[in-house]
């Protein structure tokens, strides 16, 4: 198993960071590193799907002096993922931090556990 | 009791957090080697490569994939950002409800903030020297998504960025002169419209076996590859105008000039 | 005839181009835009359950010039034309019946976004349903992601945002890991669409040396739908996200959403795993069991708490532990069970969210139990309502509830070992008394008076609330009675679905 994840190392540390930022974003107590988790999360698996597209000594799939080969080019299809993922990615970190503005407006802490125990004094929310 | 059952609690789910990786390095440590190609995804490449030029028209494979072959996926991933901008506009958008509640300290907008930043006369500078470049650059990008990495996320985001610089030395006033809620609105519109109309269109009479009036173009050059330039340009729109809209609401918690509420400051 | 083959990609394209069109209208005109179009896409996919009735066989379309293991394609049969169907009907039911909760919750000027949201949620459910393509899925697995945080934002109070958070990040955990699911899969065979894939994934799981990998790979895409659907030891974000919700939201999130990411996991190892692979794993062992254990935990929970809402959202939480105890269980029978109840438990869950606000307003708008005395009283017609929905969930013969929960019992008798059968009929039989317990509690306390015989002080409910409650008690009435029909037609769509 070493071995073989010693070949596979690029999508080792992918998956490793990907745990990292799993970690961080079910852990954290702060909103924003939970943030942060969820970002690193998300890279790590672009950097999954990347490395898994990589072919060692190819071009990028973009036509060149019209060689139209299989052999000369990368897989393309991961590299349509990961766009999509980026999209993804960028709009829920857009809501979740203005999520985070609301909440740091209406607590004024960014601690989620914080803003529970708050909550139970507040008067409107009973 | 209650902290023991906390620690515990922590305890064991950063246990199976650790397993989670575990299973997972297991699972890579079987996958197909690193750096070579997989034959099990020959069939599908095959096709994009080889006869991708000739089928879409564009140069860039990728470009031709998520456009072309793969164009649902990429249909509902520039919904994505737009539900994602309609979201902010309710949490973030200023209106009589959450403006009632700032006498509470529920919701406080600093409106004097963003006036200030305008004056700072390094941003402006740089900003005279940077702008018109980093539009130009995003048009480039936006216009040659078929020919070369790029295309209308990559542009568009560019764009959105030379927005924002824009606003944040210029003031949001100059934006607002030409930008508004309205143009933004509307831009938005036309361009999502377009999208899934070409697109349910090209849909249709695909699947129907109908002749398709798109026009491929010759490859290499600008205009080529069909339907990927507009729908390029389309979604480059739709992002730059999220990327403002979301600095926007977040500096002052509406897209464009708010008559109702900033005037009464 | 054959022009109706092009109506599930109108459901999807139309539905995405509302969503646009109704962020430029005017909110009034938003709300009349989209019951009428809701209505028309109800009628659309009426014709699609006809014709794929009329002729026999499922039928996979397109999108665009390229087939099947190049271009995405999405794909109608019996069932799938049935889960759109029962999806829709509650959509139309909730957004109308809600509506005065939703004028109240939000700010006026911004009600046209909140129909926004709706159009693409729509679209989202309608892509999950149809989809032939695991991408495909994910992608529209985000729009319904941000567009369910969307409509559980617009009520603008702390706890609101509070749940709102906690909801979000554990659908972005799922989400996380579904997408890491679908990225292995795609690694180990090198299609995305299902049809190749699960042809791909039968010839792998040959080589024992990769099922473990397959079994991996399909875990974690689980554990991700799991967390989404609210599966028992995730099931804790519940009670908060639907009680907390505006009506409208709390109806949407409860009875389509989870169903929808149950209904795309289901998809996914029919269509891309396939049901012999799935066979040789582990997986639907430690399904059956979650599920039936989330059928106590949750009835147990709702005992146990003194809101109302929270009742009825742990309710959910047992009920989402029966569907995933169908899937675990296998078989025509265990499968037909588990698509039985996520139509019943979508026409109930709603129809019991959008009532209990409307008890809790002539209590004093509070949906403490202590509160709520005597309030089926005071509005005869949401205590009307209430009550169907509670015998239902209770499992009273002519109601949906008693028919799945025959279902379930015919489909642990029917080919099951001893050890399932014992399983599946404990918690059954644990989860409809408790059930009883608690539901015929809370109806003893809203119809026993509680002294000021000020009996209406609010008995005018608008059409625009009884027309979709009549709907869904029709609904519910024909689950009940007429079961054997409805699982004839699911039959037929399993048939056609593999």
């Amino acid at each position: 198993m070493i071995t073989h994840l010693w070949i596979n190392n690029e999508e080792a540390v992918a998956i490793i960071l990907f745990g990292i930022g799993f970690t961080m974003l079910l852990f954290q107590k702060n909103l924003l590193k939970k943030l942060i988790g969820m970002n690193i999360m998300d890279t790590g698996t672009f950097l999954f799907l990347a490395s898994m597209g990589y072919i060692e000594g190819r071009r990028p799939p973009i036509v060149e002096n019209g060689v139209l080969e299989r052999s000369a080019y990368i897989n393309p299809v991961p590299a349509g993922l990961v766009l999509t993922g980026i999209v993804v990615s960028v709009s829920v970190t857009a809501i979740m931090l203005s999520l985070t503005v609301r909440l740091y407006k209406r607590y004024h802490t960014l601690d989620i556990d914080e803003m529970y125990e708050r909550s139970k004094h507040a008067a409107e929310d009973r | 009791m209650k902290k023991a059952f906390h620690r515990f609690y922590n305890l064991i789910a950063v246990i199976c957090c650790l397993l989670l990786i575990g299973v997972l390095l297991y699972a890579v440590s079987m996958l197909p080697h690193y750096g070579q190609e997989n034959p099990r995804s020959v069939e599908v490449v095959e096709r994009y490569v080889h006869d991708g030029l000739e089928e879409t028209g564009a140069t860039n494979i990728v470009a031709g994939m998520i456009l072309d072959y793969r164009a649902f996926d990429t249909l509902g991933e520039s919904h994505v950002l737009f539900t994602a901008l309609i979201c902010v506009i309710i949490l973030l958008g200023k209106d009589v409800k959450n403006m009632r509640r700032e006498y509470d300290g529920y919701y406080t907008v600093e409106y004097e903030s963003y006036h200030k930043l305008a004056d700072d006369k390094i941003l402006r500078l740089v900003g005279y020297i940077l702008l018109p470049c980093l539009f130009l650059f995003g048009i480039y990008i936006l216009l040659n998504g078929q020919l070369s990495p790029g295309g209308g996320f990559s542009g568009g985001a560019i764009m959105g960025a030379a927005l924002i610089i824009f606003a944040a030395a210029f003031g949001f006033e100059t934006v607002d002169k030409v930008f508004t809620e309205k143009v933004l609105k509307g831009v938005t519109f036309v361009s999502l419209a377009f999208y899934s109309f070409a697109k349910g269109y090209v849909f249709f009479t695909g699947a129907n076996g109908l002749e398709n009036h798109v026009p491929k173009g010759e490859p290499g050059m600008i205009l080529s590859g069909g339907l990927i330039l507009p729908l390029d340009i389309a979604v480059g729109m739709v992002v730059a105008c999220t990327m403002y809209g979301f600095y926007s609401l977040f500096r002052r918690g509406s897209i464009g000039h708010d008559h109702t509420f900033m005037d009464q400051q | 005839m054959e022009f109706i083959t092009n109506f599930p990609l109108f459901t999807i394209v139309l539905s995405l181009f509302s969503g646009v069109l109704c962020y430029m209208l005017k909110p009034r005109v938003a709300k009349i835009y989209t019951l009428v179009y809701e209505g028309f896409l109800i009628l659309l996919v009426s014709a699609v359950l006809y014709y794929v009735l009329a002729t026999g066989q499922a039928f996979t379309y397109v999108m665009g010039e390229f087939p099947a293991p190049w271009g995405n394609e999405i794909r109608a049969g019996v069932l799938e034309a049935m889960i759109a169907l029962c999806f829709l009907i509650v959509m139309i039911c909730s957004v109308s019946a809600g509506f005065r909760f939703l004028k109240t919750d939000m700010d006026e000027s911004k009600l046209n976004l909140y129909f926004t949201l709706v159009n693409l949620m729509t679209a989202a459910l309608m892509s999950l349903v149809w989809t032939n393509d695991l991408f495909t899925g994910y992608v529209f697995l985000e729009i319904l992601t941000l567009t369910s945080c969307g409509v559980l934002i617009v009520r603008e109070i702390g706890r609101t945002s509070l749940a709102a958070v906690r909801y979000m990040i554990l659908n972005l955990l799922g989400s996380g890991l579904f997408l890491l699911g679908v990225v292995l899969l795609y690694d180990l065979t090198g299609h995305l669409l299902m049809v190749p894939m699960k042809e791909t994934i039968a010839e792998l799981a040959t080589d024992p040396a990769v099922l473990p990998v397959i079994g991996v790979a399909v875990g974690i895409l689980t554990i991700g739908l799991s967390i989404k659907s609210g599966l028992f030891p995730f099931h804790f974000w519940m009670p908060d996200t639907y009680g907390w919700a505006t009506p409208t939201s709390a109806a949407l999130l409860s009875s389509l959403v989870s169903k929808a990411y149950i209904f795309l996991l289901f998809k996914t190892y029919y269509r891309a795993i396939g049901i012999d692979v799935l066979q040789q794993l582990p997986i639907r062992h430690v399904l059956l069991v979650l599920g039936a254990m989330g059928i106590v935990v949750g009835s147990l929970q709702a005992i146990h708490t003194n809101n109302l809402n929270h009742m009825v959202a742990y309710s959910s939480a047992a009920q989402i532990g029966y569907i995933y105890m169908g899937i675990g269980l296998g078989g025509v029978a265990g499968y037909t069970a588990a698509m039985f109840h996520v139509m019943a438990h979508a026409i109930t869950k709603s129809q019991l969210f959008l009532t209990t606000p409307r008890l809790a307003e002539v209590a004093g708008g509070n949906l403490k139990f202590q509160d709520l005395q005597g309030s089926a009283l005071k509005t005869r017609v949401a205590g009307f309502y209430f009550t169907i929905g509670a015998f239902s969930m209770i499992g009273i013969p002519i109601f949906a509830g008693f028919s799945s929960k025959l279902q379930f019992a015919l489909a642990a008798v029917t080919g099951a070992g001893i050890k399932r059968i014992l399983i599946v009929m404990l918690a059954l039989a644990v989860s409809s008394m408790l059930n009883a317990l608690y539901f015929v509690m809370t109806l003893i306390r809203i119809y026993t008076p509680d002294g000021d015989n000020n009996r209406s002080v609010m008995t005018h409910h608008h059409i625009n609330y009884h027309l979709p409650m009549l709907l869904l008690t029709a609904a519910n009435l024909l689950l009940g009675l007429r079961c054997d029909l409805i699982v004839d037609l699911i039959g037929k769509g399993l048939a056609m679905f593999g």
